[in-house]
């Protein structure tokens, strides 16, 4: 297996990788190589340098280290129990694209994440490894995301953090019965202490800067894009409601970045007790856009879930109108005088149109026209907005401004 | 006239002279040496006047929407100024036509910036004295490669290289950058041996099972795919895919790797037994696996009591916090600060006491980036008391200092207020003594500070009352 040819090892090891949805390369400290001399840079916004045809955007060379795994989980296409072509990169391997692949411009870094082989100990050594032969050795300044193998010794944590930008550990599913009946290898509770650990690291590298001498060396930084996870939707029976709650308490408990939420999509040679099914995209799309609302609109798990039924988001419209159209007292807001947080809630607005609407009304009333110029869309703000020149009358209330906002039925469906 | 599309430097020298001389936009016309003109512009008739003070922000998006190739750039632009030189608020008047097309050509500027630095793509030239060489064609929609170049600078500083577009040129050799005349494909290698292994990674990467081209060429527009080596795999891989994807559902389930079992060399551990719960130690480690009320569903660990075996004071208090959740110790948090000084003014030694919480999983309210602290219910006091007592065993101390009235509960099994069992010293069933007092995170919640530094002696004099008891 050794002798098997960079390129099939590559596809092998490349193709068992793309279930992980994250390929984010932002909101990293900034980096070039001017000083060093070497090669790479970060500048807090990620780059995006091509698509797939599957609409995902390639920013990181995204590649397991070996895709043989101790651990049988029966979403994974890499488990134990799946005849799957396996293959091993040696840490040079991954060392030498990484750094073909940089200096050609098709990738900001490297996300590296691996099958768990001998022990969670071992295989977390040998993702440090590469992460240490790039920066160290090759002064290799572009983005590092390594996965954290749950269970791993804290000490190695510790260390994957000086050399990575970002680490994360997947939760894979949102409840404890979904893991434990589909993942039997991988507990809870030592994937939330591995996240643990990460945000310990991260507080006791701030620490360590604040207490400093002055003239002393700045200490390094701990993972400055912080950490991220990923849940799988629609493998096993959880609701939406599930999924966010889980969300919001890692949120809130580890100082994640971002939560990733993957469609479940059959893997090849799966396991019998999957649905063999078309991945769940737009429940996957619902979620993100949930999401978003807990972060940056103010929202809270228990007003989404207002717009829900059953516990799971509304698939024909987003969560945000779902929830405006249980709340019509709230509406309509008045553009010219609400409040930011208010403005936020209604259905259309970005954070970004918020910002221009606050910014553009201190020089004046606002008219339709002049929020054609703001937003992207002045038809969807109509039912629940006044402005200088507009009052939505009883369309704010009347019967069928869902229907005036579902799509037909047919559009629904996803083509392949 | 202009000399060369797209040079700021020059435009805004000739616009910074228009401007102190007060020529109006409507008398002046703007030509570049593109469209042939003579030699003489209106230009360059103004003197080189004082200066003329504009929003630091306007001049740079005009550096960037200069680049643009609409040839009506230059005197739009000049019209803003213009404009901008008469009234400071000008750019925050987004619903005005031109600042509305000005940040629209902006954006324009941007995305066609952050496009190059995404989609170039370097092919080797050689190497020289252990430094690698490398050159790039490409073709940007507006002239943006001086404001593309000090990206590549920036990024590629050990290696020498040269971006070739049909405008201009931009060459990093020695540690200097230099720009040059336009130039063609045919200058650069039409190959690479790493592009073989790139365009294995692009097919191995894309998921057949979701496809979505629209959002693919919404980011990666047609124009830019002549120069991706790996555009061309999009229409094979495009028709291979119904043929991928059924295969993966026809595949009828195979068998177990036969080697799953050799692999899999360990099956998940079971759960401690009540019964294998022997030791202090056995307590630390069986209380992480504790399942007897939802509490552990989000905590991250449970967290035990820590002490020496023969410790003659126990301190119980609630339940762990944030920070005690995420460091599995008790008391590690803002309020274990409070209580290590007060346990110094008290003249106790917290290394030889036996710390502990009634519960021992977090509870608590996610709210954003925050854990709100709840409450633990009576019941799960009750329930948790099961390792409450197993600690109380193993250590068996003359005294237990409790801490809030969750810690009462737990020791006692019953509820009663603090006051009434304050100050004085109780015996417990099956031997021991008992102190009442506060939680050390009561005084964090006291607003007022004189009554805080009231409450903090109080605490203070029952903690050295729990000291003399105990010796």
């Amino acid at each position: 297996m050794s002798a098997k040819p960079i390129l099939e090892k590559l596809a092998v090891l490349a193709d068992a990788a793309k279930y992980d949805a994250s390929c984010a390369s932002s909101g990293t400290v900034k980096r070039d190589s001017v000083a060093s001399k070497g090669i790479g840079s970060t500048e807090g916004m990620g780059i995006c340098h091509s698509y797939a045809p599957d609409g995902r955007c390639i920013s990181l060379l995204k590649i397991l280290l070996t895709n043989f795994c101790i651990y049988d989980c029966r979403f994974c296409i890499n488990r134990a129990s799946s005849n799957v072509e396996r293959a091993r990169f040696s840490p040079q391997e991954v060392v030498r694209l990484t750094l073909d692949f940089y200096k050609r411009n098709y990738i900001e870094g490297l996300f590296l994440s691996s099958g768990i082989i001998r022990s969670e100990d071992y295989t977390m050594e040998q993702l440090v490894e590469v992460a240490r032969i790039l920066r160290e050795e090759h002064r290799f300044g572009g983005y590092i995301h390594l996965k954290t193998i749950a269970g791993a010794d804290p000490g190695l944590i510790a260390l994957a953090g000086l050399y990575a930008d970002r680490l994360s550990t997947n939760v894979e599913l949102p409840t404890e019965a979904g893991l434990s009946s589909f993942a039997p290898e991988k507990k809870p509770e030592t994937i939330r202490k591995t996240m643990a650990s990460v945000r310990v690291g991260a507080e006791d590298a701030i620490e360590a800067a604040k207490s400093r001498l002055i003239g002393k060396a700045t200490p390094p930084r701990f993972a400055p894009a912080g950490q991220s996870t990923q849940m799988i939707v629609g493998a096993d029976a959880s609701r939406d409601d599930d999924i966010l709650k889980t969300a919001t308490n890692l949120y809130s408990g580890y100082q994640l970045r971002r939560v990733y939420y993957s469609a479940y999509s059959p893997i090849p040679d799966a396991s019998s007790d999957l649905p063999p099914v078309r991945p769940p995209l737009m429940r996957e799309h619902r979620l993100y856009q949930a999401d978003w609302l807990l972060r940056f609109y103010g929202f809270e798990r228990a007003e989404i879930m207002e717009g829900a039924s059953g516990g799971m988001l509304d698939l024909a419209i987003d969560p945000k109108l779902a929830w405006a159209l249980m709340r019509r007292e709230a509406f309509p807001v008045d553009i010219n005088r609400a409040p930011r947080e208010l403005l936020l809630r209604v259905p259309g607005l970005g954070t970004r149109a918020v910002d221009r609407i606050v910014a553009a009304r201190r020089l004046g009333k606002l008219r339709l026209g002049d929020l054609a110029k703001l937003t992207a869309s002045v038809k969807k703000l109509l039912p629940f907005i006044v402005a200088l020149d507009w009052r939505p009358g009883m369309l704010t209330d009347s019967a069928d401004l869902r229907a005036r906002f579902a799509p037909p039925p047919e559009q629904l469906a996803f083509a392949l | 006239m202009l000399a060369e599309p797209g040079d700021f430097a020059e435009w805004r020298s000739a616009a910074r002279g228009l401007l102190a001389g007060g020529v109006a936009p409507e008398n002046v016309s703007w030509r570049g040496a593109e469209d042939g003109a003579s030699l003489f512009g209106d230009a360059g008739a103004a003197p080189p006047g004082g200066a003329v003070s504009l929003p630091r922000e306007l001049l740079e998006i005009a550096e960037r929407v200069i680049c643009h190739r609409d040839p009506e750039v230059p005197a739009r632009l000049y019209r803003i100024i213009w404009r901008a030189a008469r009234d400071r608020q000008l750019l925050a008047r987004t619903t005005d036509a031109e600042v509305d097309w000005l940040r629209k050509a902006d954006k324009a500027i941007r995305r066609d910036v952050h496009k190059m630095h995404a989609f170039v793509r370097f092919r080797r030239l050689g190497e020289e004295g252990g430094r690698e060489s490398f050159a790039a064609w490409f073709e940007p929609s507006h002239r943006i490669l001086r404001l593309t170049a000090p990206f590549f600078q920036r990024r590629f500083y050990g290696m020498d290289w040269a971006i070739l577009t049909p405008d201009a040129r931009a060459i990093w050799r020695e540690e200097t950058l230099v720009y040059g005349p336009g130039g063609t494909k045919d200058e650069v290698p039409d190959s690479d041996v790493v592009e073989d292994q790139w365009r294995t990674y692009y097919g191995a990467i894309f998921n057949p099972a979701r496809v979505k081209i629209d959002a693919m060429r919404a980011e990666m527009p047609k124009k830019y795919w002549k120069n991706l080596p790996e555009a061309q795999d999009i229409a094979p891989l495009l028709a291979g895919v119904g043929a991928r994807v059924e295969r993966m559902r026809e595949a009828a389930v195979s068998m177990a790797n036969p080697l799953t079992d050799k692999w899999r060399t360990r099956v998940p551990d079971e759960l401690a037994l009540d019964d294998d719960v022997k030791t202090l130690s056995d307590v630390a480690r069986a209380v992480d696996r504790c399942t007897r009320c939802p509490l552990y569903c989000n905590a991250t660990q449970g967290v035990a009591g820590e002490g020496p075996k023969d410790a003659r004071i126990m301190l119980v208090g609630e339940q762990p916090g944030d920070q005690e959740d995420l460091q599995g110790r008790p008391f590690v948090g803002p309020a274990g600060q409070v209580l290590n000084e007060v346990l110094e003014e008290a003249g106790l030694d917290r290394a030889r006491l036996f710390l502990t919480n009634a519960v021992k999983h977090f509870k608590f309210e996610p709210r954003g980036k925050r854990r709100l602290h709840q409450n633990p219910t009576t019941g799960e006091i009750d329930i948790c008391r099961w390792w409450l007592d197993k600690e109380r065993a193993f250590v068996q101390p003359d005294l237990i200092v409790t801490l809030g009235a969750s810690a009462l509960r737990g020791v006692t099994g019953k509820s009663a207020s603090i006051k009434s069992m304050r100050g004085a010293v109780h015996e417990l069933e099956g031997g021991g003594k008992l102190v009442a007092t506060i939680h050390p995170s009561f005084l964090l919640r006291l607003p007022d500070r004189e009554r805080a530094a009231e409450e903090r002696a109080a605490f203070v004099a029952d903690l050295i009352r729990a000291r003399k008891l105990a010796a």
